[in-house]
């Protein structure tokens, strides 16, 4: 067994796999988005609800692997309370600290750093990358599914 | 050429099958993957290639490369010669009554495009049908789709039942006046289906409906002879049949391919052309415009050599062998449910877990050198028929052993354990 499965599947990614936070419906949510694995099948709709620039709350549901639900279920507990632009930072953050597996990249990044095992992981960055992509596109106001192909 | 598995002995049968020096033949195999010997069940994706074939791309490089049908030199005249030899091994191979009706294309997903595109196309107008079934990778629904929107026609669906076999009830049911065409696979890439497709010939054609068959997942594993099936168009892909990627076939009978258009235009599909008017080629350049893949066409020949010098009905057996061994030893797996029951299958086990996403079982298997497919399939009609967003599915060829789906099962209870 490699080190590097252990890294990817830790206890905190499985559990919030398994029993994922912020797994609802919003109701009365500013803004919402579509997200699309087309490669496996992960599908999630993102609700966000705005209070000027301050992300007041934040919820998903759908259906994907353990990384894509994990790292939106880490992703909306993360976000709660903070500023489009903090959250803008954050995904930057996030998404150098998954592709080049920076370690200095997930300084500040709290919770979220537990992903950072998915960067020895290539064909793995779009699913955990999905969600924070959808959450731009819900930012944006886009109207067509965000895909990650 | 060397013959498979085995020490050639002139003027006898092929040896008896013998899974292990099969394998021998396919140098792929004896990599490692990840520090593990590899396991590679994603035949059904793509699979892997005999020395022979890899040699005789090489050597269509090496020795006799220039363009076909040109030039007045020595290796365009070899060039030519060895690319008809290709299209003349897979008019046999497929006991199409002649090589004319063998058009080189890049694979399966083109010969469909073509057929859509010029036999749809001419054939369909507004209220037309085209029936599909639901077990059609999305390369046999789409180029139809696309082709029927344009004609203000549409496609039919023919269901499939819960085992993953075709309702023949409900075919004969859609089968109506204004079917203009139908098109089905032969065996199905996400469930491992086997079609009763010269049934379903049958039944067409007694309604005056032509049958185009995907033979992707089929003519890997079956003996194929379009005039017993009794089909119109049977299309396939190298890369599949142990062949070179980039090349596929198209075979249509005669009297179809001359009453279509031709579909691409360029060179070497034409007879004369003026800037008034062009006439074109006749069969197959019709349908060949541009340089095609010559190497690839030589090296799909060589896999059908491979193929003809192989003891096809022990491979079969092995094969059966090794589905059944497999379903037995997936079933036992706690939480295990295989999608694709059918009493009729080749060389696909689909399954799901409970409470792993395919993806995920996917990531684990690999890191234990055994790789399989995770996903759709490219057939999400057929997903949304089941009820799930993917399966994993383990692939086999004649050249998979017992061992390999061991190794199969040792990872899935390693997924178990991540996961409990």
């Amino acid at each position: 067994m490699s080190n590097e499965l252990d890294d990817l599947y830790q206890e905190v990614i499985l559990d919030h796999g398994r029993k994922p936070r912020n797994f609802r419906r919003l109701e009365g949510a500013t803004v919402s988005a579509e997200g699309l694995n087309p490669l496996c099948g992960d599908h999630f709709k993102l609700y966000v609800k705005l209070d000027g620039d301050k992300i007041q709350d934040l919820a998903f549901e759908g259906s994907g692997c353990a990384i894509s639900k994990a790292s939106a279920s880490l992703m909306t507990s993360a976000l709660k309370g903070k500023t489009i632009a903090e959250a803008e930072d954050t995904f930057r953050r996030f998404h150098t600290m998954v592709t080049e597996g920076d370690k200095s990249a997930a300084t500040g990044l709290g919770k979220l750093a537990v992903l950072q095992g998915v960067c020895d992981f290539p064909t793995r960055v779009k699913c955990a990358s999905l969600v924070w992509h959808t959450l731009n596109s819900a930012l944006k106001g886009e109207e067509a599914p965000v895909s990650t192909e | 050429m060397s013959s498979p598995g085995r020490t050639a002995r002139a003027g006898e049968g092929p040896a008896p099958f013998d899974a292990d020096r099969v394998r021998a033949d396919f140098p792929i195999l004896r990599l490692r993957a990840r520090g593990k010997p590899l396991v590679y069940l994603d035949s059904a994706a793509t699979a892997q290639k005999p020395q022979s074939v890899i040699d005789a791309v090489s050597r269509f490089y090496l020795e006799d490369n220039a363009n076909v049908h040109r030039g007045v030199h020595l290796l365009s005249e070899r060039a030519t010669a060895a690319f008809e030899e290709a299209r003349a091994k897979v008019a046999q191979f497929l006991n199409a009554p002649e090589p004319s009706e063998v058009i080189f294309v890049r694979g399966t997903t083109e010969a469909v495009n073509l057929v859509a595109h010029t036999f749809g196309r001419q054939r369909l107008g507004p209220g037309d049908e085209v029936l599909l079934t639901e077990m059609e990778h999305h390369s046999n629904i789409v180029p139809w789709q696309m082709v029927c929107e344009e004609r203000g026609a549409r496609v039919v669906a023919v269901p499939v039942d819960d085992a993953g076999e075709l309702r023949l009830d409900e075919l004969e049911r859609r089968i109506g006046p204004r079917t203009r065409l139908l098109a089905v696979t032969q065996v199905s890439n996400a469930l491992g289906t086997v079609n009763p497709i010269r049934r379903i010939v049958e039944m067409a054609h007694a309604r005056g409906v032509p049958v185009l068959v995907d033979g992707a997942q089929g003519v890997p594993h079956l003996d194929v002879d379009v005039q017993a099936l009794g089909c119109d168009f049977y299309a396939f892909s190298g890369h599949k049949l142990f062949g070179p990627t980039g090349i596929g076939v198209l075979w249509g009978r005669t009297e179809h391919l001359e009453a279509m258009p031709p579909w691409q235009g360029g060179g070497d599909m034409i007879r004369t052309v003026s800037f008034e008017r062009t006439t074109y080629a006749g069969l197959p350049n019709k349908f060949e415009a541009g340089t095609p893949d010559m190497a690839g066409a030589v090296g799909l020949g060589a896999a059908i050599d491979y193929l003809r010098a192989l003891d096809r009905e022990g491979a079969r057996a092995h094969e059966q062998d090794l589905l059944d061994y497999g379903t037995r030893a997936l079933s036992q797996v706690p939480g295990l449910r295989l999608v694709g029951t059918a009493r009729e299958k080749a060389g696909v086990l689909s399954f799901v877990l409970d409470d792993v996403h395919p993806h995920d079982i996917g990531t684990i298997l690999d890191r234990e050198g055994v790789a399989i497919r995770t996903g759709h399939h490219c057939a999400q009609p057929l997903m949304k028929r089941f009820g799930v967003p993917a399966t994993a599915r383990a692939s086999l060829a004649f050249y998979n052993v017992r061992a390999d789906l061991d190794a199969l099962v040792r990872g899935l209870n390693r997924v178990r354990e991540m996961f409990r």
